[in-house]
Parts: C-alpha cells; sequence; structure tokens
C-alpha cells in the first residue's frame, strides 16, 4: 500500500513502462492506442498526447483527454500537458469541452497563469442561451482555485444569482462556497447573494442556498427570519441532500428562537390555539403564562414529519434528531419506528444510527423498550455493531426485562468472538451494578465463568467481579478465595493487578490465604508486569500493617526487589510505603495514619456507559459520532429563557430582529408572502446597501458599454476589477461630526447610477446615545463634479451604522469632491479626494491589442521612469497585485515572465490608460504609463513607483 | 462537504481519486489501511474514521471501500448515503459495481462523479437524469463509436428532470408495450434458539417495480390489506398525502427499474417460520473430532414449494476438516475460511433433506465451547409471508392499456439458528 503512495508524487517524469500505457487507456480507444505502445517512455507518451491535442481532428483529441483522465483518475501528474489541453475549452464537442473541463479544474491552481488564458471563455458561456452550459461554466470558473479571478467570480455569481434559470441559481448557490474558501474576505457580498437567494422560491435552490448559508454565515439567524415559513413549507418538495442541510439549519434556529416545549405545565395540543389560564406554579423572570408552543414551532415538528418516511436515511436521521432537540417529550418516540426501520439498511447506516439511539437510550429507555429485540446480537455482524448493540441492550435493562436480556448474554459469552465475549461480561457488570435485584445471580454466573478455557473472557470476569464485590464485599469470602486460587492459572495482568487488589483490600476476610498469596507473587515479582507489581506492593504493604507478624519479612524483601525496579513508577511506590508503614524516627507524622490511609473503605467505582455525555453534541453530527468536537461544529444554543419576538417570521413587515439592531430604512407595506418576491428585490437594491445594487443592474451597464464601443478601445472589453482589500478613509471624523462618524472607500465597482461615475461607498455611524434623523447629502461643489447623493436615511439609532453608497463623476481628475452632509440639526462640509487609481476601470484586450494601442500613445503620452524594485516583488504575482491595489487595473496576458502588462480607462472619458513594467537585471524595473490624460499619466505613475518600490 | 473521494480495493491498492476542492495527497487512506490492519475482516473497519486534519468516511461494499474526505462537521450519514447512490449508480450503468468495471469505464466514471457532486455537494444523483447527461455504455455504442470516430457520450441539453417537480422522470418517454410489473419480495429476519423456539423473527418487505411505460402515467396502487404495513419508507415520488389519508400508494414512476416502497410488517402478527431445522453438533473432549447432524423439512408453507435452500456455517477456527454424507444436494468445506456450504435446493415433504458426519479439529488445542451458528437461505415463490396482497393497479393520465404483472417472493433474510 505505501508503494503506492510513493510513486504518486514521484510520477512526474518518472519512467513508466509502455506495457501500462495500453491498459490505462480505455476500452473505447481504437487505433491510436496501438501506435502509442512503440514508445518508450513516460515523457513520450505525453509527448503523444501533445500530437494528439494539438491534431485537428475531434476524435483524436477526444481520444487524448479520455487517456488524460485516465491518468487523473490514477493520480498520475498530467500537469505538463496544460497549454495543450487549455487550448481545446472552447471545443464544440460537449464531451471534449467537460473532460477539459475536468482538467482544468484539478491543475488550474497549480498553473494559475495558463489557467487565466481559459476565463474569457467562461465569461462567454455564462452568457450562453443554454441553461446547462451557463450553469457548468459558472461550476467551472468557480472551481478553479486561482486568487485572482476572485472579482470575476464575485460578479459572475451576482449575475448567476438573478439567472432566469432555477439550475443556475442552484450552482451559484453551490458557487458562493467555493469563493468563500478561495477569499473569506469576500464574506460581506457574499451574504448579500446569499440573503437575495433564501428569497428564492425554487426548491431547486433552497437546499444548495442553505448550504451555502451554513458555511458562509451560520450566524446570521437573521437572514432565515422571513424564510423560516417559506423554507419549512417547501421541505417535503425540496431534493433529499437539500432536506438535510435544511432540517440539521433549522434545528438551530428554532433552538434560539422558540421557548422550551419541555416543561410541565405546557400545552401541546396541535389544535388549541386558544391559551387557558390554570393555576400556575411555577414563575419564571417574566411571563407566568402557561407554555403555549408557537405556531411556527408547531409547523416546523409538523412538516418534518412525513420525511421520516423517507427512503433516505440521511434524511431520517436528520428528522429524528430535529425531534429529539425540539419536540415535547411525548412527541420523541414517533421517530422510533423509524431509526429501528435504517437498522436494516447497510452496515455503515446502522453503526451511525446505533450510535444515536444509544445516546437516546440513555435518557429515554422507553422509547426503545419495545424494540429490543431489534438489537440483539447476529453472530455475522461486523464488530463494531455488536458493540453497539450490547451498549445499547444493557442501556435498556430495566428489572422487567433484565432475565431476557441475560439469556441472551449468556449465548454472547460463549461467542467464537473472545473480544466481543469479553465486552458482553463487562455490559452483565454494569447492567448487576445498575439492577441491584440481579446482583447476586450475575456475580454467580460470572464466577461460573472463571473456569472458562478463554484467558480474555477470564481476565474480564475477574475485573468485573472485583468491581462488583466492592459494592458489597460482606457476604462474599468465598468467591474471594475462589479467585485466589485462579492466580496461578491467570497470566493477563489486568486479572492479577484485580486479584491482588482484591485480596490486599479485604485481606483481613481471608486471612489464612492472604499471607500466602504474597508469598506467591513475591517469588515471581521480578517477571510480571508493572501494574501486577504496583498491586504486589499494595498487598504487601496491607498486609503489613494488618498482619505483620506473618509478611514482615515477605514485605521486607518485597519492598528491597521494588526499590531496585527498572520503572521508577514503582520505585517511587516502594520508597513511599516504605516510609509509611515501616515505623522509623525520621518518618512521624504520616505512619501513624498509615492504616486509615491504605486501608480506608472506598468507593464502589460506578459503571457508566461510554454514552452518557455524548448527548453535548447534535445527535446525528460527525461530532456526536466521534465524540470529539469536530471542525465547523456549530453548537446547539440552550432554548431562550425569554420568547423572542414572534413576529420576525412574519413576512409583511419588514424589520429586523430587535436584538442585532441594524437600522434599515423600512417602509412597511402590506404584500403578501406569495407576490413579494420581485418587488422586494427592487426596493432593496434602492434602498440597502449599495454594494448589493451592483450584482445585476451593474453588470448589464458594464455589457453595455464595454461592447457599446468607444472610439478609444474597440479592442478591448471591460473585465471585472481584481479585488483587493478596500481602504478606508475618513470622511467626518466622530469629535467635529458631533457624534457622526462618516468614513468612505471605494468599491471598485461600476456604479449604478451612471458610468461615468465612480462609485463610493459610505459608512455612518452613530456615535451619540440618541438616534440621528434624516442624514442627507446638501450642496455639493465644485462645478464640473458631479454627485449623485444617496437615499435619505430616516433614523440611524445610537451605535448603529450604515452603509450606502453613492456616484462621483471626478471628471477625469484628481480634484476633491466638496459636499455637504446634513442632519436634522447640524450640516457638516466634507470632501473626498480620490487617488488617481480610483478614477480607472480596468478593461482587458489581447497582447497585440496592448503593443498596437501603446504604439499610438507615444511621445507626449507616454511617460516613464526607471526603479528599483523591491526585492520580493519580482515574480509576477506581487507585481501585480501592488499594481492593482494602488490602481483600479486589469492584468492583460502576457507571454513573456519579465513583463507585465495593465490596462484600463478612465472612468469618466473612457480614454485609455496603459501600464507596463518590465523587470530588469539587479532587481530594476523600467515603469511606463500610456495615456492621453498626461496629467493623470503622470501622477499614476508617481503613484506607482512608491507602491513598487516599497518593501 | 465531500472534499476527495478515493476508490480502494480490499488489497490496498488505490483505483481512482477524485478531487472536488483541492488535492489531497492520497496518503490520506493511510490511516484506513492502519484500521483495516486492525481489523479482522474489512467489515469490521469502522465507517469513520478521524486524522489529524481530516475525517474519513467509507463503505465497503462488493470488495471496495468507498473513502470520502471531509475537513468539516457534516452529518456522516450523509455521506454514507451518498457513497452508497454512488455505487448503486455504477451498479447501474455498468451492471456490475467492481474495481475492474470502474476502471474499464474510468472516462465514464469521472462523468458521473462530476455531475453528482458540484463543490462536494450532491447535485444530480436521480438515475434518470443522469442518464440523459451521460449515456451508459452499451454495446453498440461502443462498436459505432470506433467506427464512426466517436459520438458524444454526453448530453448537451440540462435534462428536463433536473427542473420539474418529479426530477424521477424524464419526458418523452416512448415505448411500443407498455408495461410494469411489481415483484413483492419479503424477507424473514429470525433468530431461533438452540431447541427451535422462534427468539426475535420478523418480516419486512420492499416492492421493487420495474415501470416501462410512455409519457406521464400517474398510477395507483391499493392492497387488499395495507393494515398489516407497520412502519413504511417510500421512493420520493409516492404522495405520502395520499397514503396517510387512503393508504394507497399513488405514484409518478420513475422510467425503468426502482424501488417504489419497503415495509415492515406489523410486529404483532406472529411470523410463520416457514422451515424447521433440527441439528446437532458436538465436539469430543478427546481424540480431536466431533460430529454433525443438521435435518431441514418443511413446516408452514402455505403450500408452496420451498426452493434454493442453502445452509452456511462458519465453523471454530480449530475444525480442520468436515467428513459429511448427505441425501440431498451438495455441501461444501472450506478448510481456509471455515465456512460449511450445504447447497440442498428444493424441500419436499417426503424426503427430509440430513447431513451428518464428523468433523476433524486441530490435534491439541482445546474444544471449542461454542457451537456454530446456522445460516439458512431460501426462496419461495408465489408467497408473502406476511399474506400481504395487491388489490390493484389504476392508471390515469395516459390513454393506453398497459400490462400489470405482480410477483410475490418470500426469502429468508437474516436467518440463524443458534446451536
Amino acid at each position: 500500500m505505501s508503494t503506492n503512495n510513493l510513486s504518486y508524487n514521484e510520477q512526474g517524469g518518472g519512467a513508466e513502462p509502455a506495457v501500462e500505457l495500453g491498459q490505462e487507456s480505455t476500452p473505447t480507444a481504437s487505433g491510436s492506442t496501438a501506435a502509442a505502445g512503440l514508445f518508450s517512455t513516460d515523457f513520450k507518451k505525453n509527448e503523444d498526447l501533445k500530437e494528439m491535442l494539438e491534431s485537428n481532428k475531434e476524435s483524436l483529441k477526444l481520444e487524448a483527454m479520455k487517456r488524460i483522465v485516465g491518468l487523473i483518475a490514477k493520480g498520475k501528474n498530467a500537469s505538463e500537458l496544460f497549454p495543450a489541453v487549455v487550448k481545446n475549452v472552447a471545443s464544440k464537442n460537449i464531451e471534449l469541452k467537460k473532460l477539459v473541463y475536468v482538467y482544468l479544474v484539478r491543475y488550474a491552481e497549480e498553473q494559475q497563469d495558463l489557467a487565466l488564458l481559459s476565463i474569457s471563455t467562461f465569461q462567454r458561456a455564462l452568457k450562453d442561451p443554454n441553461q446547462l452550459i451557463r450553469a457548468s461554466a459558472l461550476r467551472v470558473l468557480s472551481s478553479i482555485r486561482v486568487p485572482i479571478i476572485v472579482p470575476i467570480m464575485m460578479l459572475a455569481i451576482k449575475e448567476a444569482a438573478t439567472d432566469l434559470s432555477p439550475y443556475v441559481r442552484k450552482t451559484a448557490a453551490h458557487a458562493i462556497q467555493k469563493l468563500y474558501s478561495l477569499d473569506p474576505e469576500q464574506k460581506e457580498h457574499l451574504i448579500e447573494v446569499i440573503d437575495k437567494l433564501l428569497k428564492d422560491k425554487s426548491t431547486l435552490v433552497a437546499g444548495s442556498v442553505v448550504m451555502a448559508f451554513e458555511e458562509v454565515c451560520p450566524d446570521r439567524i437573521d437572514l432565515i427570519h422571513k424564510n423560516y415559513r417559506k423554507l419549512c413549507n417547501l421541505l417535503v418538495d425540496v431534493e433529499e441532500w437539500g432536506q438535510v442541510v435544511i432540517i440539521t439549519m433549522l434545528t438551530r434556529y428554532a433552538r434560539t428562537q422558540f421557548l422550551s416545549p419541555w416543561r410541565e405545565d405546557a400545552l401541546f395540543d396541535e389544535n388549541s390555539e386558544k391559551a387557558f389560564y390554570d393555576s400556575d406554579v411555577e414563575k419564571e423572570k417574566a411571563d407566568s403564562k402557561p407554555y403555549m408552543m408557537d405556531p411556527d414551532h408547531r409547523l416546523l415538528l409538523r412538516n418534518t414529519k412525513p420525511l421520516l418516511q423517507s427512503r433516505n436515511t440521511a434524511v431520517v436521521m436528520a428528522v429524528a434528531q430535529l425531534y429529539w432537540h425540539l419536540a415535547p417529550k411525548q412527541e420523541v418516540s414517533i421517530v422510533t419506528k423509524s431509526l429501528v426501520r435504517l437498522l436494516r439498511s447497510h452496515r455503515e447506516v446502522q453503526y451511525i444510527v446505533l450510535q444515536n439511539i444509544a445516546t437516546m437510550s440513555i435518557q429515554r429507555k422507553g422509547m426503545f423498550e419495545p424494540f429490543l429485540k431489534s438489537f440483539y446480537v447476529r453472530s455475522t455482524d461486523a464488530t463494531h455493531i455488536k458493540t453497539l448493540k450490547l451498549e445499547i441492550l444493557t442501556n435498556l435493562a430495566t428489572e422487567a426485562n433484565i432475565s431476557t436480556i441475560l439469556r441472551e448474554f449468556q449465548t454472547y459469552v460463549k461467542s467464537q468472538d473472545k473480544q466481543f465475549a469479553a465486552t458482553t461480561i463487562q455490559a452483565i457488570g454494569r447492567c448487576a451494578t445498575n439492577i441491584s435485584e440481579i446482583t447476586d445471580t450475575c456475580l454467580n454466573g460470572l464466577v461460573l465463568l472463571l473456569s472458562n478455557r478463554d484467558e480474555t473472557v477470564v481476565a474480564e470476569c475477574v475485573v468485573v467481579i472485583k468491581k462488583l464485590l466492592q459494592t458489597q464485599p460482606s457476604q462474599h469470602s468465598d468467591i474471594i478465595k475462589h479467585m485466589a486460587k485462579l492466580l496461578d492459572n491467570i497470566t493477563v495482568p489486568m486479572a492479577r493487578a484485580s486479584i491482588l487488589w482484591l485480596i490486599g483490600e479485604y485481606c483481613e476476610r481471608v486471612p489464612k490465604i492472604a499471607p500466602d498469596v504474597l508469598r506467591k507473587v513475591a517469588k515471581s515479582f521480578t517477571s510480571e508486569e508493572d501494574i501486577v507489581k504496583l498491586q504486589t506492593l499494595n498487598l504487601a504493604a496491607k498486609l503489613y500493617l494488618t498482619n505483620s507478624k506473618q509478611t514482615k519479612l515477605l514485605t521486607q524483601y518485597i519492598l528491597n526487589l521494588g526499590k531496585y525496579d527498572q520503572n521508577y513508577d514503582i520505585r517511587d511506590r516502594t520508597r513511599f510505603l516504605r516510609q509509611l508503614i515501616v515505623p522509623n524516627e525520621k518518618s512521624g507524622a504520616l505512619s501513624k495514619y498509615a492504616k486509615r490511609i491504605l486501608l480506608a473503605s472506598k468507593p464502589a467505582p460506578v459503571l457508566e456507559s461510554a454514552f452518557k455525555d455524548r448527548d453535548r453534541f447534535q445527535l446525528g453530527t460527525l461530532s456526536h459520532t466521534l465524540n470529539a468536537k469536530a471542525s465547523g461544529y456549530l453548537e446547539l444554543s440552550d432554548w431562550p429563557t425569554v420568547a423572542p419576538d414572534q413576529s420576525v417570521r412574519n413576512v409583511e413587515v419588514k424589520e429586523w430582529a430587535p436584538s442585532l439592531g441594524k437600522p434599515k430604512a423600512t417602509k412597511s407595506d402590506d404584500k403578501f408572502y406569495s407576490d413579494s418576491g420581485e418587488e422586494e428585490e427592487q426596493e432593496e437594491e434602492a434602498s440597502e446597501s449599495g454594494s448589493s445594487g451592483s450584482s445585476s443592474s451593474s453588470s448589464e451597464e458594464e455589457s453595455s458599454s464595454g461592447s457599446g464601443g468607444r472610439t478609444s478601445c474597440r479592442l478591448c472589453c471591460l473585465l471585472s476589477p481584481v479585488f483587493v482589500p478596500p481602504k478606508s478613509h475618513e470622511l467626518l471624523h466622530r469629535m467635529s461630526g458631533k457624534g457622526l462618524a462618516v468614513s468612505y472607500h471605494f468599491p471598485r465597482q461600476p456604479c449604478a447610477y451612471s458610468h461615468r461615475m465612480v462609485s463610493v461607498q459610505l459608512t455612518l455611524t452613530n456615535g451619540r446615545d440618541q438616534p440621528l434623523e434624516d442624514i442627507c447629502v446638501g450642496e455639493a461643489g465644485p462645478p464640473g463634479i458631479a454627485i449623485h447623493r444617496f437615499a435619505t436615511i430616516e433614523r440611524l439609532q445610537p451605535e448603529a451604522s450604515i452603509t450606502v453608497s453613492m456616484g462621483i463623476d471626478f471628471n477625469d481628475s484628481t480634484q476633491a469632491a466638496n459636499f455637504q452632509l446634513c442632519t436634522k440639526t447640524d450640516q457638516f462640509s466634507v470632501s473626498i479626494q480620490p487617488a488617481v487609481g480610483e478614477l480607472l476601470m480596468p478593461v482587458t484586450m489581447t497582447e497585440q491589442d496592448f503593443l498596437k494601442e501603446q504604439g499610438q500613445l507615444t511621445g507626449m503620452n507616454e511617460s516613464s521612469v526607471t526603479i528599483t524594485i523591491a526585492p520580493d516583488s519580482m515574480s509576477s504575482q506581487p507585481v501585480g497585485r501592488k499594481v492593482v491595489s494602488v490602481a483600479n487595473m486589469g492584468v492583460v496576458p502576457s507571454s513573456q515572465n519579465s513583463i507585465h502588462r495593465f490596462a484600463a480607462k478612465t472612468v469618466s472619458s473612457g480614454s485609455l490608460v496603459l501600464s507596463s513594467v518590465v523587470l530588469q537585471e539587479a532587481s530594476t524595473a523600467k515603469l511606463v504609463v500610456n495615456t492621453e490624460k498626461t496629467v493623470l499619466g503622470s501622477v499614476l505613475l508617481r503613484e506607482l513607483k512608491t507602491a513598487l518600490s516599497q518593501g | 462537504m465531500i472534499h476527495s473521494l478515493f476508490l480502494v480495493s480490499t488489497a490496498g491498492h488505490i483505483f481512482l481519486e477524485k478531487h472536488w476542492k483541492s488535492v489531497i495527497s492520497r496518503s490520506v487512506c493511510d490511516y484506513l489501511f492502519e484500521a483495516q490492519g486492525k481489523a479482522s475482516a474489512p467489515e469490521n473497519v469502522p465507517p469513520v474514521i478521524a486524522t489529524p486534519h481530516h475525517y474519513l468516511i467509507s463503505v465497503y461494499r462488493d470488495r471496495i471501500f468507498f473513502v470520502a474526505v471531509i475537513q468539516t462537521e457534516v452529518p456522516p450519514l450523509f455521506v454514507i448515503e451518498f457513497l452508497h447512490r454512488v455505487a448503486e449508480t455504477f451498479q447501474d450503468y455498468f451492471g456490475e459495481c467492481s474495481e475492474a468495471s470502474i476502471k474499464d469505464n474510468v472516462v465514464i466514471v469521472y462523468e458521473l462523479l462530476e455531475e453528482m457532486l458540484d463543490n462536494g455537494f450532491p447535485l444530480a444523483t436521480e438515475a434518470n437524469i443522469l442518464k440523459e447527461m451521460i449515456k451508459p455504455p452499451t454495446i453498440l455504442r461502443s462498436v459505432v463509436n470506433t467506427i464512426t470516430g466517436g459520438s458524444s457520450n454526453v448530453g448537451g441539453t440540462l435534462p428536463t428532470g433536473q427542473l420539474s417537480n418529479i426530477p424521477w422522470r424524464r419526458t418523452g418517454v416512448k415505448y411500443t408495450n407498455n408495461e410494469a410489473y411489481f415483484d413483492v419480495v419479503e424477507e424473514i429476519d429470525a433468530i431461533l434458539d438452540k431447541s427451535g423456539t422462534v427468539v426475535f423473527a420478523e418480516i419486512q418487505g420492499v416492492i421493487d417495480a420495474c415501470v416501462k411505460l410512455s409519457g406521464m402515467p400517474d398510477l395507483t396502487l391499493s392492497f387488499v390489506n395495507p393494515r398489516l404495513l407497520d412502519d413504511v419508507s417510500f421512493h420520493p415520488c409516492v404522495r405520502f398525502k395520499r397514503w396517510e389519508a387512503e393508504r394507497v400508494l399513488s405514484f409518478i414512476p420513475p422510467d425503468g427499474n426502482f424501488r417504489l416502497m419497503s415495509y415492515h410488517v406489523n410486529a404483532q402478527n406472529l411470523v410463520a417460520i416457514p422451515v424447521y431445522v433440527k441439528q446437532n453438533v458436538s465436539f469430543f473432549e478427546t481424540g480431536s473430532s466431533g460430529r454433525l447432524d443438521i435435518t431441514v423439512g418443511p413446516k408452514q408453507t402455505m403450500g408452496k414449494t420451498i426452493e434454493d435452500v442453502v445452509i452456511t456455517v462458519h465453523m471454530p477456527k480449530v475444525v480442520l476438516n468436515a467428513n459429511l454424507t448427505t441425501n440431498q444436494g451438495t455441501s461444501t468445506y472450506d478448510p481456509v475460511t471455515k465456512v460449511l456450504v450445504w447447497d440442498i435446493g428444493k424441500l419436499n415433504q417426503q424426503k427430509v433433506p440430513n447431513l451428518k458426519g464428523s468433523l476433524s479439529l486441530q490435534s491439541g488445542a482445546p474444544r471449542p465451547d461454542e457451537n456454530p451458528t446456522l445460516n439458512i437461505d431460501l426462496r419461495i415463490q408465489q408467497l408473502a409471508i406476511s399474506g400481504l396482497k395487491v388489490n390493484r393497479l389504476n392508471m390515469f393520465g395516459e390513454k393506453y392499456k398497459p400490462f400489470k404483472g405482480v410477483k410475490y417472493v418470500t426469502k429468508a433474510g437474516k436467518f440463524q439458528v443458534r446451536t
């Protein structure tokens, strides 16, 4: 097995015999296989694939791709074929294309630069009229883990989230998670998309978007409120995998939003809508009303119940755990039958279900008692299944059924699987301690088993008997004697140790035998296991205290042996015991108490189920199975003591959960849930944070302006901006704004209001202790700068903040835009000074076009400088990142590693701005900027220079 | 959710890997191999294994480990159920799910896996949808592909089922012979003790359907005695509300083979055990030998013949060989796996099959203290042991007259006799 692993990583160009090649190819391989067989090394084999990929014949290409996929499937490295494969990404043949997709997703991460070549194909496919093509383009685009395309992905996701086809929207929901794992900083934007998709009414989308929700923002419970009832109602029609995810999420949701139904005075009747007030004893904080189940809580329980009949075991388990965690105690038992039904499924399913039943059965014996026989062990069960069944049987044991269970256990003890027999003995021990009536019967049975031929069985018996005797040692001296006799034959260390401990502990009951046993073990002391040695020491010490006349010399002898033992635990113990029991002048205080220390009566051990504390985990989860917190596990919260506002789930009233205190321009309109969808969306775009607005409308804008063709750049197409962490600038300080603090940043998104404007996002925070009202933009200047104002904020709560977006047409100059920010009472003059890089929109073009355009923008329009570049930016990525962080430019593919090219247009006039960085030797680089706007060009050059020369 | 999938043969050879997120080295399977080393049989490998950075959830079937690698919390059953669905899809596509068939069809396997999961979340798992996107291999198509140089195996449009409310059925199905067959298959799970008394017995049943009907038929299947059914689970096509209200199965069926429902028969009804078994297996204290004597006969068969009776015994390890004679069928003892198989065939009233002879034990070894359990396999045609009967099948929505058929079979499930 390990040889496989070795060969896996070193596969690269290693010599792989050509014979294997024939086997690797698929059976459909026709003529080409024979030809390929002629080549003798791996290198040449791939050469041959390359030739096939570059040929004109579709069938040859397909054949090659099939063989490449075969290589990938085997875990062999086929990355060097990347350039040849990626060329076929635009193929018309769907199967070929799909295989290329498979390849791309596998290797794009390793070959990021080349992977970028394929991006434009996907962008085109995203607009294809065929929904399958749109969806698969988005799937592949989002699966290519290349950080540089994050903004393109973002844009594509936003667009797909509003696609007409639910299938494409589903794919968008999947893409959200992919983008999030690639770049967690996109979280806020993704949450907006999730919020939008949560409102989707298609059953196809529901499961996927909830999955995205769970992965990206599981704590944003507030997003669920409005969709809660819809999700409950759609649930039955959602595809089975989605059901699992939604049910798990709703379980968490319900635990935060509803009151506990587990109260004494609770009313559960589904139809008793009217509360009846009877004498109420329990006084909890605020409410003294008897418990009434929230109708929404009931809705969830009612709508999940039919899913217990699902053929999908995961769905059944999900419903079962939902009932376990949410339903009133007396309703939980309806899941029992379904869970027992799952035990007829595959072995692995049984394993998980039995684990969950084991946890449940500790708390609720009654649920599974009628199904006791379903947990009987069969000789053909797998070991882990047997153990779990045994566990459950033990949990279910009561005075009434114990005789049946014990009879069953008797057959298990005789099992050929000795490990299982030993586990059964432990189970008997647990039954015996739990049910005091049968302790004696069990003990007798176990004593009989001591004469078993198998040592593991006997050893286990001894250990269990030891534990049982501790609970009632008085009348069992004969058993102790019997066990003392066994010492000669038993070799299992744990069992020997147990016997020695027993004799030591009850040495006064067997005064004749004990010294003899000590004599025997003293003889074999040196060859015993450590744990036996320790118990020998204990026995010696105890006997020395009770019967020193007979055992003094023996104890001395054993203590001497222990003093020179190899194990330091034993040496320590020896030293300790000697000081304690052998009186000498130095040991004063403690040795008086030696007898009380060593012969103190010890509490009997409690035999507990291994599943005792498993209920701290949500049932059905991986964490529960492992009994350890798995990464990404979401705690199930405790029931709230005071019921949260129920009205948040009313779809008509649009308000956030009060606890979050998030302000929002609210307009209460009484629409019914069913027809609110569309309007809601539009409204939100206008009123809520501006970035969400860019999702659909902006992208249309963008594509129209791209194809609309400004004269200067017919050859280029607009590109979505590369993501850089937004730099926030202060607009108004809290002190000068009388509590209102405002900061702004450039989100680098196409402005929704006008294509000549730069979009700016303002974040307003109220630092006062009173709400601010009617915040709006007042007078603006200077002339030549146009401002699109944000909608008036009616109210901003204390400590709350809100983000709004506005558009400013700077007219391609770095002149500041001044305007007034007004509240109901005050006016503040503020100004936004744009960085030159924010006045640009990224574009992309081919290398040839770039060179052509650059050729036209020489002389006056070109400015250049040679700079010393920071050593860490000599590779391609840092240069790109640095340029992009300063200026909103698009990356132009370059055939040379040392040259980086970037292109953009000015936002206002659409003039082309080109920039190139030519890395030279000795960490110098030549920086060139070409643009008609010479002022802008020189400012940009200066900024790029500072950025690139920094370390 | 599911990060990567590895298919591993029992011998520990990783013959397929697929990653839905970034690549995970196949060395992660070493943890599985370690667990396999500890377990006495592949069945005993725990389905969930935690490793320092990942969790392995595996299912073992058809001598293949399907190992899913996951990184974050996920309901384990979700993964297990999905892996079984993958195996079933392979079975459906290639006729068998084996290392050889997967290796032979690696491209189709890859295309399937690509469609079944997106970013580790199930996308399309319905056989009907998958078959529209990726055509199963047939001899005819592979011949045509070889001659013409390959027409595409992959559909270019989104399967209609994917968008509809009935994703399990494709539109435009056409047959010349419209037929619908239903197989009611019941299994008896039982444990009998030494003396032949029933320790535990229950009946599980399934209704498997093979429906080849044109258009969009809407079927209703009703039973004579639906009260027998205690606990049921349905294919998603069955309308649960109708079942709740009227106890009839109303559904628009998928095209082809599918499992319509599985059920459990009410526990109050006593289970009729169709056979009796008399056995005497004993090992002598001295002389390292033993004796075996098994007799099987029919009992409570409601006039039907019991067929395909096979008795399997897992002998203790010390049994070296068996020297047995029988008056019906054949018996074989495999000294390596210690399994005795007695293939009896039909049981008839006149002659009672019997197997007896001696067992030779390893000399010097202690006498095994447990007698082996007998596992019994049998089949009764034309009988549902619970007495369940289909009343009628009606079709709405289409005009033609379909050919309908219902078949009943009773089999032994986990039928064990303790000795």
